[in-house]
């Protein structure tokens, strides 16, 4: 069996006496969609640092194309091909749309000839052409999250971790971004891990779901596995919700 | 010898303290540097010297007035000036405070020539005591009392009043403090002038023992920023504590080392500290 | 690009000094190319990069020192000896800032007002290089090697015309490159630039070693145009000052602003000294600090923020009267 593309082993992050992460393990193979979810401070965003660089997890390991990472800086996670976006969106907001992407395909071009092609191929891509010489300041969120994402592919990674990248989309833009996602799996075969908390956009497209809550993995499997599991409903609803539920399901 | 030094240091470095409370305040609430702050000193110790000059006013006399004129300097700058750029990029808010601090230097230069003036004769001049082999300085007891005092009586204030207390909430968020119906717009100004105070307090304290001349805030207002990074910005009892180690380097260098060096050891602290302290001896 | 504008501006500076012979004219020429030098200079760490210095002129110094002491002692060439004092500043410069890019902005500006102010404090009592006292450069015959001319300041307004065109050129080409869109993003954010690939930390040595290295250049020309150094004189906070100041004035991070904002303040400074006489001094800074007021709360941006606002009005109006 190959090695995953990216593998979490017992990886636990504390801050001071909290545990965000605790002892979690999962993997993702090469070509798949992972969704990683969980109620609100179940720790997916620090697991997401931890993996891209931006935590030094207080044990644990984590392996890209089966090199360790752990602890390794960002950039230079990047620059071996795993990269990620942030849940709260860092354009750089004093260049235009065009130029951000310009810094991302910097990483991989080794003339400015050749990253203008890149940024030209990538803004095709996330149907940003036309938006090209707007200043990102001024995009809209849905526009933003987009950018964000572009700007991670031209540097042209091996896997994407997407941090909440449908968060306050309307129900267009949240289509327009499941479709990008699925494109840029398939056709260009980028491995993805998502976090997210839009169900309904993630359920579809995922091969597998990863569920965290309160710092650990409660649950793993299909998407069909993931609706049903008694452990994640609970998680969700809570406990006495869950009873209910059951009593509800029970007098029908 | 070794017990005068460090005397002189804790002294000197009292006055430095309360300087560097002023700053503190104002840095921690708005996260604003008052690099004019020096400046302020400057103009607390000219109004003692002029008040001398022309009504023969004893410093420790003028000390109240001179209070009411930096507090005043204190809210106007705020108003016209640092309200404006509260919400510019940091460097803004840094430059507007130094363009103000070279035009009111220059000013004063402009105005009153740079001689240095002399309060020659107050209550205080060339009085001392004497303790066994160490000599205490009757001017500079008082300005160090009367720091710590200043210091003492803002703290209290900070802790105990209404006013204090909405101090404390708007420097912690602005926009909660708002909805708990602070009027904000008020405690920035309010803490201008108790800034201003505290250097009004400082300035008419060391008119009795330095001359006055358009430079003299300057290096005061340059330590005060060490200080107040080194006991962490918005802490008060921080900004003391490391005042009087600044003032304790300073004597100390210089007894050691001459003292041409006394700013450049304070400054070689700063940067140590900052090394393994990001956020000062006692930051938050 | 808009290259055409810069190359505009570099015949107006050179023809200038050659069209208006007047003395004090060309002595205030020679001023504005090292200051708007300087500011470019200083552009690329704090206007590019974002790590604001208050102590540019410890390069300044540097350079003026290195130069002078090698002629002085060893007869080197300045030439040599500016070279030489860029090396210089370069390495100390990456020493210095190193273990301070991790402040945050207001600490990291003190910090560099602080580095300067112990060097300043290291020369003064240094003793082999007359500390204090200062050092006078050894007058020679008019000479290139030695780069001193007596006869007319129009030598010296060359070399400072070929410093100034370097370094705005060097300025130019990182702006555009991928140094130029990294200092930018590192600039903005840290992490969205490391999601990038961006190391923060090595392209900010990068610029601080570019921006100290060539404002070093121009403490040598300093150097041998004054014919005269001291510490107080080449490590002041009034020359680091300066350098901020007139390069926000002009626009921060933009290519043209140290150019105006010298192109006032250096013709400002130089000629209030000239017709106030002593208090001279103090107004051309009154005028300094009160501008820089205006500047920080009313335009942020400098001139340039100015023209860029009066630009789109006028397109906006153009826009509607075309309709």
């Amino acid at each position: 069996m190959p090695k995953p593309m990216l593998e979490a082993k017992n990886v636990t992050m504390k801050f001071g006496n909290l545990t965000a992460n605790n002892n979690v393990s999962f993997f993702v193979d090469k070509g798949e969609i992972v969704s990683l979810i969980g109620p609100n401070g179940a720790g997916k965003t620090t697991i997401f640092n931890c993996i891209s660089g931006f935590y030094k997890p207080f044990s644990g390991r984590v392996y890209f194309e089966g090199k360790d990472i752990t602890g390794l800086s960002p950039y230079k996670i990047t620059s071996m091909g795993l990269t990620r976006t942030f849940q709260i969106v860092k354009p750089l907001k004093e260049m235009t749309v065009k130029e951000n992407i310009l810094t991302g395909a910097f990483l991989r071009a080794s003339s400015r000839s050749e990253a203008e092609k890149i940024a030209d191929e990538i803004l095709k891509i996330t149907h940003l052409s036309e938006k090209k010489d707007v200043l990102a300041g001024s995009l809209t969120i849905a526009d933003k999250k987009r950018l964000e994402i572009a700007r991670v592919l031209a540097t042209k990674p091996k896997m994407i971790m997407l941090d909440e990248a449908m968060a306050g989309l309307n129900q267009t833009e949240t289509k327009e971004a499941m479709e990008l996602c699925l494109n840029l799996n398939k056709q260009h075969g980028i491995t993805l891990l998502i976090v997210e908390h839009v169900m309904e956009a993630i359920m579809p497209i995922s091969n597998r779901v990863i569920v965290l809550n309160a710092g650990e993995k409660i649950a793993e499997g299909s998407p069909e596995e993931i609706v049903n599991n008694e452990e994640v409903i609970k998680a969700y609803l809570g406990e006495r919700y869950h009873a209910k539920s059951k009593q509800i399901n029970r007098r029908v | 010898m070794l017990l005068q030094v460090l005397l002189t240091g804790v002294l000197i470095g009292s006055v430095y303290s309360l300087v560097a409370v002023g700053l503190t305040l104002v840095w921690g609430l708005m996260d604003i540097i008052n690099f004019a702050h020096g400046e302020f000193l400057m103009i607390s110790m000219y109004t003692t010297f002029w008040l001398y000059a022309l009504l023969k006013f004893d410093p420790l006399v003028s000390l109240p007035i001179a209070v009411g004129v930096v507090a005043l300097v204190g809210v106007l700058t705020y108003k016209l000036v640092v309200k404006r750029v509260a919400n510019a990029p940091g460097l803004m808010a840094l430059l507007a405070t130094f363009g103000l601090s070279l035009f009111i230097r220059n000013l004063a230069q402009f105005l009153w020539s740079p001689n240095y003036r002399f309060v020659s004769e107050s209550l205080l001049t060339d009085k001392r005591f004497i303790i066994g082999d160490l000599i205490i300085g009757l001017p500079q007891l008082v300005a160090a009392v009367g720091s710590f005092a200043m210091t003492l009586i803002i703290a209290l204030l900070i802790k105990k009043t209404k006013t204090g207390r909405a101090i404390q909430a708007t420097a912690q968020s602005k926009d909660i403090a708002e909805l708990m119906g602070v009027n904000t717009e008020r405690i920035y100004a309010i803490t201008f002038a108790i800034s201003g105070a505290c250097v009004g307090v400082a300035g008419a304290l060391l008119a009795n023992t330095f001359p006055v001349y358009p430079e003299s805030g300057a290096m005061y207002g340059l330590l005060a920023f060490v200080i107040v990074a080194l006991g962490g910005f918005g802490n008060i009892w921080g900004a003391f504590y490391a005042g009087i180690l600044i003032g304790l380097a300073e004597t100390l260098g210089g007894f050691y080392l001459g003292t041409q060096f006394k700013y450049a050891i304070a400054f070689l602290i700063y940067l140590l500290v900052l090394q393994f302290r990001p956020k000062g001896l006692f930051g938050w | 690009m808009k290259n055409r504008a810069l190359y505009l501006i570099f015949a107006a500076v050179l023809v200038l000094p050659f069209a208006i012979t007047n003395v004090n004219f060309q002595h205030v020429m020679i001023m504005f190319l090292i200051f708007a030098s300087l500011g470019e200079s200083w552009n690329i760490i704090t206007g590019f990069a974002g790590q604001t210095s208050f102590g540019h002129a410890a390069f300044f110094g540097i350079g003026a020192y290195t130069s002078t002491v090698l002629f002085y002692k060893f007869g080197v060439s300045p030439w040599v000896g500016m070279l030489l004092g860029a090396g210089i500043a370069a390495v100390i410069s990456v020493i210095v800032s190193y273990p301070c890019f991790r402040l945050r902005g207001h600490y990291f500006a003190i910090a560099t007002l602080a580095v300067a102010e112990i060097i300043k404090q290291l020369f003064v009592s240094w003793d082999y290089v007359e500390g204090a006292t200062g050092i006078s450069i050894p007058v020679v015959e008019d000479s290139f090697i030695a780069m001193q001319f007596h006869g007319s300041k129009i030598p010296y307004f060359l070399i400072g015309f070929a410093l100034f065109f370097l370094i705005v050129m060097v300025a130019r080409s990182i702006e555009k490159s991928k140094m130029g869109f990294y200092l930018k993003a590192i600039r903005e954010s840290h992490e969205a630039a490391e999601a990038l690939g961006i190391n923060p930390r090595k392209y900010k040595l990068l610029a601080m070693m570019i921006s100290s290295a060539l404002t070093a250049l121009l403490g040598t020309l300093y150097a041998q145009y004054i014919l005269y150094i001291d510490p107080f004189m080449v490590f002041s906070l009034e020359i680091s000052m300066k350098i901020v100041l007139l390069s926000v004035l002009g626009g921060l991070g933009n290519i043209y602003g140290p150019i105006i904002g010298a192109a006032i303040l250096i013709p400002l400074s130089e000629y209030t000294r000239v017709f106030l006489g002593g208090t001279g001094k103090g107004i051309d800074l009154m005028i300094y600090g009160a501008l820089i007021v205006l500047i920080a709360c009313f335009e942020p941006r400098g001139i340039i923020g100015l023209l860029k606002k009066r630009g789109k009005k006028r397109g906006a109006l153009y826009a509607k009267t075309n309709a």
